[in-house]
């Protein structure tokens, strides 16, 4: 088990900063990913995984408007 | 075109601008008729900046605590601000305007794109403002390069936007040249009957060889100008030169810019394709959230329908390839049009156009929300509001509660002419847009002055059930609410309904932050977040710039380098906001002053609404802001709302739908209390809502005038302990 932006979300070994995007229907495209509080650079979203029991934190900056 | 007769006429002799100012502003009176030009003290600049300060403190001086929208002594006051104008840097175009609102009766500042704000400012005036009441149709020209004002008797027959505006380019022009030395203020004939009537300002546009349109378009600024009988004001000036704002540091200027400039280029593509699609690169983001309003903020979502209105289908509209920045310099670029779009409806019926937007905004308030998802219904839908001179998002924001009304039966056929105004029903709606323009009929006289008004009227005149109109009328002191659904962010409602003027999303969009990342979970939070960011955006309308730049594109490694929260600033920007003011000024702020500015104001403002409204300036909300209100609201979510009354110890097995949507809504109306709580006292105002006197002392605002009204309506027990 993970926690995407405080809520839980199931963990599976392998799972990438992608999954969990998919996972959670995150489709913005402004939007910044910390894994333990470490950022994540978009280009290794795909490939960067995510251990178990990880804080995850998928952040939204604002735009439009 | 024959030449119009010159009612009045002035001279002066143009002030150059030394650092961003002028220090001096127009005043002309269109009754009387009378001009003067006044200075601009240190203490207005100190404590006002400039652009909608400017205009606040104009405005708080020329009108009475009892002054309404259509008295002679309210005014149109229009300021750039000491940023505006510089071409080095995007986004520096903006003219802020405020006025005391039809829509609330109090005041309301606006803000549009397009060449008026600098050419005003070149031509020697920091604001101008409009006061009086022509007996006559008249245009106001401002002519910065003889150094004349003049006031003529309009010979326009159709004050509609495009077409005066066009018209206005080709007359005052002396080649195609020179016709990018104008810029025109219009409304329309929308305006006249309606409270929401828009400001149009231009700017030519070489490549089309067509005047273009961008909207001061919110609060009614358009009502007020043809309420004045001003078909339109023009201000011209063809001297320009690269450095017109006389900066003390240009060499930092251009280098902030090019940065700015690099990063667009190199990013826009990845992140917002404002260059390609404008905030139409929304569209499926809002829906994919549930924040895109369908039918009348019933939905937040549709998914059967959300394809048609994709931003791909709008790229494919907007003409690609051309420079659609509406002031020099801005390479975001995002003022995008369609070309050679051919009119179905209407007086325009059969004309090939070019079409200014629509924006993010447009395509919800005049598409999802009236439940229509095609792009070229809302093209012509969009063309005819800025044409009539009606603000998009209020016009589309009452038709989608107008619709509401029909389909829950609280109007018939009978009162509405035989439209069938149903969601979706496109051509009705156009139908009903095309009466409002001109006030055809009772029904749609009165459809025109928003929903406030109409609330009151439909109850009297129709019998419609108030309640019901008062729980889904999304408006908030009178104001429509704009295209985002709030329901499930507690900081949204504040970033809407905890405003100076209502619920526009200029002052804070927290949903993401709040409701996505989480960021926010205690009162004290959102009130945080519902300090610094109004107080932020604040900053861009006293010194003349666009908000998009600041965060519709980020440097590739800001959220590399900043932490989570600080990251939604983008701290460069901020950098960059704080390097260019100083370039421009001579001044030495550093980033934390932005806000303090930014506060004088917001707080100014604030006991400007409560002078205007007597001690009476509330904060309203409607229910259908807070949570579902009929049953396929709840049930189109069931899981997510079933959840949520789970989350506040309410077990929702064996209760009918009612019976929850019920209980939400006294447990969020409770929460609405929460927060009002939290924000007013982190906004150091009392349980009314009101600044209180040592608020006013810290900002330096204490004018005896101003600690006077605070002092009238506040009472002791009114204290945030």
């Amino acid at each position: 088990m993970i926690t995407v932006n405080g809520d839980p979300l199931d963990w599976h070994p392998g799972m990438t900063v992608q999954d969990v995007l998919d996972a959670k229907s995150y489709t913005f495209r402004m939007i910044g990913v910390w894994v333990n509080d470490k950022p994540v650079p978009k280009g290794e979203f795909g490939t960067f995984v995510i251990p178990d029991s990880a804080v995850v934190q998928a952040i939204h900056m604002v735009s439009g408007g | 075109m024959d030449k119009m007769k010159v009612l009045a006429e002035w001279s002066y002799t143009p002030t150059k601008i030394d650092k961003g100012y002028t220090r001096k502003t127009l005043y002309v009176n269109v009754g009387e008729p009378r001009m003067e030009i006044r200075d601009v003290t240190q203490d207005m600049i100190d404590k006002f900046t400039g652009g909608r300060g400017f205009d606040l403190k104009l405005l708080w001086d020329a009108v009475k605590d009892t002054t309404k929208w259509n008295d002679p002594e309210n005014e149109i006051v229009l300021s750039g601000g000491p940023l505006c104008g510089i071409t080095q840097y995007p986004g520096t175009g903006k003219c802020y305007a405020a006025f005391i609102s039809p829509l609330s009766g109090q005041t309301y500042d606006s803000n549009s794109g397009g060449y008026w704000g600098p050419l005003t400012k070149f031509s020697g005036f920091d604001a101008i403002e409009i006061q009086g009441k022509s007996e006559k149709e008249i245009i106001i020209f401002i002519n910065g390069d003889d150094g004349k004002i003049q006031i003529l008797e309009s010979n326009q027959p159709d004050i509609n936007a495009y077409t005066i505006t066009e018209n206005l380019h080709e007359y005052f022009a002396t080649s195609e040249a020179d016709k990018r030395s104008i810029s025109v203020v219009s409304a329309g004939k929308g305006a006249e009957t309606s409270y929401f009537g828009c400001m149009n300002m231009s700017f030519y546009d070489p490549r089309r060889k067509v005047t273009r349109l961008k909207q001061a378009g919110r609060g009614g600024g358009g009502s007020i100008m043809r309420d004045k009988k001003i078909a339109a004001m023009v201000v011209k000036y063809s001297k320009m030169t690269g450095n017109e704002n006389n900066v003390v540091d240009l060499d930092t200027l251009q280098k902030v810019g090019v940065k700015l400039h690099k990063e667009i280029h190199d990013l826009d593509d990845s992140q917002c394709k404002m260059r390609k699609i404008g905030t139409a690169h929304l569209n499926e983001i809002m829906d994919e959230y549930h924040l895109l309003p369908v039918n009348n903020y019933k939905f937040g979502q549709n998914s059967a329908e959300i394809a048609k209105i994709h931003s791909s289908e709008y790229e494919k509209l907007f003409t690609q390839g051309l420079p659609d920045g509406c002031w020099y310099g801005c390479s975001m670029a995002c003022a995008k049009a369609v070309d050679g779009f051919t009119i179905q409806t209407g007086p325009c019926k059969g004309e090939k156009v070019t079409v200014d937007g629509p924006e993010y905004e447009t395509v919800a308030s005049l598409g999802s929300n009236v439940g229509v998802f095609d792009p070229l219904w809302t093209i012509e839908a969009n063309f005819y509001a800025d044409h009539y001179g009606v603000d998009t998002i209020s016009l589309g924001t009452t038709l989608a509660f107008v619709c509401e009304c029909f389909e829950l039966g609280l109007i018939n056929k009978t009162d509405t002419n035989d439209l069938e105004l149903r969601f979706g029903n496109k051509k009705d709606i156009m139908e009903l847009i095309h009466r409002m323009a001109v006030g055809t009929d009772e029904f749609a006289a009165i459809v025109a002055k928003g929903i406030r008004y109409i609330k009151k009227a439909f109850a009297e005149k129709y019998n419609s059930d108030a309640k019901t109109m008062e729980a889904i009328g999304m408006e908030g002191q009178g104001v429509e609410t704009s295209e985002y659904v709030p329901k499930e962010s507690i900081a949204q409602w504040g970033g809407y309904y905890l405003t100076l003027k209502g619920p526009q999303h200029d002052e804070a969009w927290l949903i993401f932050m709040d409701m996505v990342n989480k960021q926010l979970p205690t009162y004290e939070d959102k009130a945080e977040a519902l300090h610094y960011f109004p107080n932020f955006r604040t900053w861009f309308s006293l010194v003349g710039l666009c908000k998009l730049p600041w965060n519709d594109v980020e440097p590739a490694n800001n959220r590399i380098v900043n932490p989570p929260k600080e990251a939604a600033k983008v701290p460069e920007h901020v950098q960059n906001y704080v390097d260019i003011f100083n370039a421009v000024t001579g001044k030495a702020i550093k980033k934390e002053d932005l806000v303090t500015m930014s506060e004088k104001v917001y707080n100014f403002q604030r006991v400007f609404q409560v002078r205007m409204k007597q001690g009476n300036a509330f904060h309203n909300i409607p229910l259908r802001a807070l949570g579902p209100v009929f049953a396929d609201e709840w049930d189109a979510r069931k899981d997510y709302y079933d959840g949520k009354l789970k989350e506040i110890g309410v077990e929702p097995a064996g209760l009918s739908t009612e019976a929850k949507i019920q209980k939400l809504q006294e447990y969020r109306l409770g929460m609405w209390e929460g927060l009002k709580t939290a924000v007013y006292k982190r906004r150091g105002w009392n349980k009314k809502g009101i600044p209180t006197v040592e608020t006013l002392k810290r900002l330096g605002i204490d004018y005896p005038e101003v600690v006077a009204v605070v002092e009238k309506y506040s009472k002791p027990e009114d204290v945030i302990a």
